[in-house]
Parts: structure tokens; C-alpha cells; sequence
């Protein structure tokens, strides 16, 4: 079902020679490039693949034809830069996906040397749109500022004015605890203390939780993701932080990392997404369609992204013709930038002159269990920030694109 | 009262936590510590099979409704069963090699295992609670103790001791140190050496798989969960002295503690440290603490 990497190569390198010229120049080739094997395979993974699919199987034919590769990061920078500078050499039009933001900051210079077109959908730092934007990517339905601003200003509204972080030590979790303490100061908070743990060899986080409980902050967020996020909040309820009146801040959770927590010790986290399959008619409608491929899982933010930004990226290549995207990836951008977005999972959007997707962000609850109707029925929504509002400012990312 | 600029009960608090990470990595590298002393083999499958002992916990009360404490019976038997199988059909044919064979095998046969176990339960893992008589915490003032992790060091200290007892005590044991000096010699005297070795083979995998149940309410329950532990588990081997039961059980506390006082005074090098007493462990006595050399 899913092509492994060397297979993945192996087509990439067969192409070129692959049938009459003329039908290799009528076909787009778009790069899955994700975690096939650790722990971000749940976030996006094979099923990020299948939603990149699905985008493509109900664009349907119109003229040109669209074939999608994928392979695995294995989170690492090395391995990302290399499967991308072989794609783009290759013959890959635009490579989507790639979650863990040093290996999604370092392919951003790949796409922008090659001149090809990059949409990432994984990372979440908001410096893909701040000091290292490109006019080859677009970043797509979320990032630190954005889950810093829902989460982060919505704790100090409700009397956490004082933090205490536990980061990850690498690229995003530092964006992630820089974005939320500005928040949190911006509100007239204050933040007490921070560690910052060795990612990803990191499994206790009890050493911490108690530091953090020393500090007696009302609030301890956690800069971090996937199985570390998981981690941290199993033990924070085994070390009874709730029990003082401390509240516990999710930075960055996803659907999946709350299935494995189990709603017993999840309920009452709040946490942002921008979409959630049980969101509205539309996102229903869009899980429906994915059932099929996906078993018994539910898309999620990160793989529902790969979705909407795959059918957005077809519709501007049909608009603009394949010879003229293949030309230059910075015009496929300019393109997509250009035209107004819309698709069931994430419903009408705009893309800005950073790069940046706007989407609304969702304030969610976990529910209790005795709330849930069953598998998958874990959020409420609590809030909703409007697309315009969810974002950085465009002014003060430091993105060069705007300031020329 | 302040030690180095930290309030000292939250430094005692830190000892207590580092205490108990210690006798995971105890546990853990005692089930290391007895396959290589016994086989000679570095058992490089072992985080992968201290995860299949928490997801056959899982497993057992999620398909069968069997609770944690029949898992903590059941599940190092079943795990244990299938090490005896791996080492009949594959590991038992390199113990005339050289050690870099069976360590070879057993990490290339731990990460297919990790790979078939993430193809079926994904890789963000499975919710797994404390039982209800473990539930709770002692309020010590400065910190909170929850009773789960009471009960994990005195059950790891419990094994600890009876592997130790049974290895260095009794007449079982005395066969099996015999069998690791002179293997023909044992099996002229009639004792059916490699019989003796899958069932050793079999035990240290059984202890890996309990503490993969031990582990399960208090960790995320994923593939890849053993292969964190497993390169800081082997670094506690190495310290001890390769096969030096006492060694490992002993680094493998101590190690807890030095590691958990990183925690507080340097987070970031937290993970290292471990490697850093390990380097120069082996500069100042290449046979380790309690090594043979």
C-alpha cells in the first residue's frame, strides 16, 4: 500500500525515462515527505499520504495527470534534505508535508534553491513565515504563534497568569515556549521558570513536573509533541499536579495523542486545533469520504492539511497549465497565494503574502468520558478565533517578502 | 536550608525520583546483565521485548479483560515464551561466533519487532491505568509520592534481590556459572547445557517484559517506547561490567540518581551525562566497577 522509500526512489529515477516525453511533461509529481516510522507516524504518516490521495482522486482529471511519491524523514534533517534535493532533481513539481520543524526548516532552503514549490503542512514553527520565509512555500494550517495566542492567551484569561515551561529542547519547542511567553506576558503575566529537556531521549518527565510544581506557577505548559506530550500529562496526573490547582497547558496536541492518553486523564485539557473531524457538515462529509482508506481512524489536523493544500495546489496548476508550473515553483505560489481556498475540511481561506494559510483556530475541551458518544468523540468546542485574528500580523514576522 | 542554591527537600524529592528511573534501568539491564553473562550474546532485543510485555498487558485486558496484576504474571510467560523460541531458532546458532553476530541479530530482530508492532497499533500509543489499589499519592510536604512509583522500586529491589539469590545461591545458579566457565565440562557431568541456556534466555526476557508491565500505566504505552531505554540500559551494563549481575543492579540505581540531579542542576545534558560517567568509567577501569576482566 504505501511506497517505502527506496521504492519511492526507485520511481522518482525511473520517470524521465518513463513513456513518451510529451505524457512525462503532462505529469505533476507530488512528494509526500513525512514520518513513516516514529513518533509523528499517527499525526500524518501513511494517512497523510491517503489524504494527499483523496485530494487528488476528487480533483479528477483535467488534462494532466498527477501522481504522489512518499517517504520517510525518519525525522531527521540529513535524510529530509537528501530525499528532497533527489526529488526536485528528479522531477518532483511540489513536496508536502514534512512535520518536525528542523527537518521542515531545512528542506524550506531545498525548495527555494531548486526553485520548486513547497507546502508544508507539519511544522510548526512560525518561522517558516517569520525570518526564513520563502517565496517558494506556503505554510499551512498552523503554527507556534497561533497555538500560543488560542491556548496561551485563553489560560491567562482564566486566571493562569503565571507559567512555568517544560521544552523540548530543539527548534520548535523553543518557538513554541518564545511565541506563548510572549503571550502570556502581553496579558500581563509572568513566566516563573523554564527547563528544557533532551529531546527525543526524554521518557520521565517527573523531575521536571516537580520542579515546575516547586515554582508554584498556576499554570505549566508544555512546549512539546507527540509521545513526550503524552508522557507529560500521564505523569502530571500521577504526581497529582491538578490535584494542588495547577492547571496543565497543552501547547501542541493532536487528535491521536489524546486517543492515547484515554479521556480518563484527558478530560478538561484544552488545547488548538484548526480542525477536527466532528467539526461542522462539511468536515463530516470529508471524514466519510476518507473512511474507506483509513480504516478506523478519523483524519486529523496535520493529515486533513495535506488534503486541502494537495486539491489547492491542483486547482492553481489547472488554472495556470503544467508547462508553466514546471517552469518556476515561486509562480505555482504566487498562484495559489493569488486565489481564494476552499475545500470541506477546512472551508474558505486566503493565503498571505508570507506564505501563511489563514484558518480559524479552535479552542477545544476534551471531553469526559461520560460526555464521549464513543471512539473519536473527544473535543468541544470552546472557542473559535476568526481566520484574520488566529495569525501572526503579517507585519511582524520579520518576513522579507513583505518588506520588499 | 539550601544545597547548591536548591531548597533541600526538593533535592531529596529529585534522589527519590532518580531512585526510581534507577530501578527501571536496574530491572532492565539485570535481564541484560544475565543473558550475556549466561550466552555471551548482548541482547539487543531486550527494549523491544520490554515493550511487547506492556502491550501484551494491554492486550490481556483490553481482548481478554485480565487486569494488571494477572498481566504482571502472564505477560513476562508469554513474552518469555517467545524469547525461547527466538533463541532455538536463531540466536543459538552464533554462540561459537563472535559477539558482534548475536549482537547484530538481536538489534536488526528488535527493530522488526518495533516495526510490526508500530504497522498495527500506530506509533502514538495505548492508554494503560494504575490499578485501583495503587491509585493515589503521599503528600510528603515537598513533593507529591504517588504510590505507583512506591511500589515500582520495592518491586524492582524484590527481583533484584531474588535474581541475585537464585544466580549466586543456589545449586541452579552454581550450574549456570559453571556452564558459562566450562560448557563441555557441565555437559560431561550430564547437565543439558543448552537446555539450560534457553531457559536463561527466556528468564532475562520474562524480566524485560515485567518491567514493560511496570512501566505501562506511567509511560506511554508505543513501539518505541523500549528502544529510548535500551542504549542508556546497555551503558548501565557496561559500567557494572559486562555480566556482573550486582554491577548492574547497583550502576543501574546509582545511575538513576546521578541522572535525576542533572535533571535539576543542567536539564539539557540529562540524557548524556549517563555516557559522559560511562567514558569515564571505562578510561579508569576498563573491566568496570564490578567487571570481569
Amino acid at each position: 500500500m504505501t511506497i517505502q522509500r527506496r521504492a519511492a526512489f526507485g520511481v522518482a529515477a525511473a520517470l524521465p525515462f518513463a513513456g513518451a516525453r510529451g505524457q512525462a511533461a503532462q505529469t505533476i509529481r507530488i512528494g509526500v515527505l513525512n514520518d513513516q516510522s516514529g513518533p509523528y507516524r499517527d499525526i500524518s504518516g501513511p494517512s497523510g499520504v491517503q489524504c494527499a490521495l483523496q485530494a487528488v482522486a476528487e480533483f479528477g482529471s483535467r488534462g494532466f495527470n498527477v501522481e504522489v511519491i512518499n517517504a520517510d524523514h525518519q525525522n531527521r534533517p540529513d535524510v529530509g534534505v537528501n530525499i528532497a534535493r533527489q526529488w526536485y532533481d528528479q522531477g518532483v513539481d511540489m513536496i508536502i508535508d514534512v512535520p518536525t520543524s528542523s527537518v521542515g526548516l531545512a528542506v524550506n532552503n531545498v525548495a527555494r534553491e531548486k526553485n520548486k514549490a513547497y507546502i508544508n503542512t507539519g511544522s510548526a514553527t512560525s518561522d517558516l513565515t517569520g525570518a526564513q520565509c520563502s517565496p517558494n512555500t506556503i505554510h499551512w494550517m498552523y503554527d507556534t504563534y497561533m497555538l500560543a495566542k488560542s491556548t496561551g492567551a485563553a489560560m491567562v484569561r482564566a486566571g493562569g497568569d503565571t507559567w512555568f515551561f517544560i521544552t523540548a529542547d530543539y527548534a520548535f519547542g523553543h518557538a513554541l515556549e518564545r511565541d506563548t511567553g510572549n503571550f502570556v506576558r502581553g496579558a500581563g503575566g509572568r513566566v516563573l521558570g523554564s527547563v528544557r529537556y533532551p529531546f527525543p531521549a526524554t521518557t520521565d518527565f517527573s523531575s521536571f513536573l516537580v520542579q515546575a510544581q516547586a515554582s508554584r506557577a498556576k499554570v505549566i505548559g508544555f512546549a512539546n509533541a507527540g509521545a513526550d506530550t503524552i508522557n507529560s500529562i500521564k505523569q502530571a496526573a500521577e504526581f497529582g499536579v491538578t490535584r494542588r490547582g495547577t492547571k496543565l497547558a497543552a501547547l501542541l496536541m493532536f487528535l491521536p495523542d489524546v486517543h492515547s492518553i484515554g479521556l480518563e486523564t484527558a478530560q478538561g485539557l484544552v488545547l488548538t486545533e484548526s480542525f477536527y473531524w466532528d467539526l461542522n457538515a462539511r468536515t463530516r462529509a470529508f471524514t466519510d469520504r476518507m473512511r474507506p482508506r483509513l480504516r478506523d481512524v478519523v483524519p486529523n489536523m496535520a493529515s486533513a492539511a495535506n488534503y486541502s493544500a494537495t486539491l489547492h495546489y491542483l486547482k492553481a496548476i489547472a488554472d495556470m497549465g503544467v508547462a508553466a508550473s514546471k517552469a518556476s515553483g515561486i509562480d505555482v505560489i504566487n498562484r495559489m497565494k493569488a486565489m481564494p481556498c476552499d475545500d470541506d475540511a477546512f472551508g474558505a481561506g486566503t493565503i498571505r503574502l508570507d506564505g501563511r494559510k489563514l484558518c480559524p483556530a479552535y479552542l477545544f475541551e476534551v471531553k469526559a468520558p461520560a460526555e464521549s458518544r464513543g471512539r473519536w468523540d473527544y473535543y468541544k468546542l470552546v472557542q473559535t478565533t476568526p481566520a484574520e485574528e488566529a495569525f501572526r500580523p503579517i507585519g511582524e514576522g520579520g518576513c522579507a517578502l513583505v518588506r520588499s | 536550608m539550601d544545597l547548591f542554591g536548591i531548597p533541600a527537600p526538593l533535592l531529596f524529592g529529585q534522589v527519590l525520583l532518580g531512585l526510581i528511573n534507577g530501578a527501571f534501568y536496574a530491572l532492565l539491564s539485570l535481564g541484560l546483565a544475565v543473558i550475556f553473562g549466561m550466552l555471551n550474546v548482548i541482547n539487543f532485543t531486550h527494549g523491544a521485548q520490554f515493550m511487547m510485555g506492556a502491550f501484551v498487558a494491554w492486550m490481556l485486558l483490553e481482548w481478554l479483560g485480565i487486569g494488571y496484576w494477572g498481566a504482571l504474571l502472564l505477560a513476562p510467560l508469554i513474552v518469555g515464551a517467545t524469547g525461547i523460541i527466538m533463541e532455538r531458532l536463531m540466536i543459538a546458532r552464533l554462540y561459537k561466533l563472535d559477539h558482534l553476530y548475536g549482537l547484530l541479530l538481536t538489534f536488526g530482530l528488535g527493530l522488526i519487532i518495533e516495526g510490526l508492532f508500530r504497522n498495527e497499533f500506530g506509533s502514538s500509543g495505548l492508554p494503560y491505568r494504575i490499578p485501583v489499589e495503587l491509585q493515589g499519592a503521599w503528600d510528603l510536604d515537598f513533593m507529591f509520592m504517588p504510590v505507583y512509583r512506591g511500589w515500582v522500586v520495592l518491586v524492582a529491589f524484590v527481583m533484584c534481590l531474588a535474581t541475585w539469590l537464585v544466580i549466586e545461591k543456589t545449586k541452579i545458579g552454581s550450574y549456570l556459572r559453571a556452564a558459562t566457565e566450562n560448557p563441555a565440562l557441565v555437559q560431561a557431568f550430564g547437565i543439558n547445557v543448552p537446555r539450560m541456556m534457553t531457559l536463561t534466555y527466556g528468564a532475562g526476557v520474562a524480566l524485560a517484559a515485567f518491567a514493560g508491565v511496570l512501566a505501562a500505566p506511567i509511560y506511554s504505552v508505543n513501539p518505541q517506547m523500549g528502544s529510548n531505554l535500551i542504549i542508556i540500559v546497555f551503558a548501565v551494563v557496561v559500567i557494572g561490567g559486562m555480566g556482573s549481575i550486582l554491577g548492574s543492579v547497583l550502576t543501574g540505581f546509582g545511575l538513576g540518581i546521578i541522572e535525576g540531579l542533572t535533571k535539576v542542576f543542567y536539564p539539557e545534558a540529562s540524557s548524556t551525562v549517563i555516557f559522559v560517567v560511562m567514558a569515564l568509567v571505562l578510561l579508569a577501569r576498563p573491566a568496570a566497577l564490578l567487571g570481569r576482566s
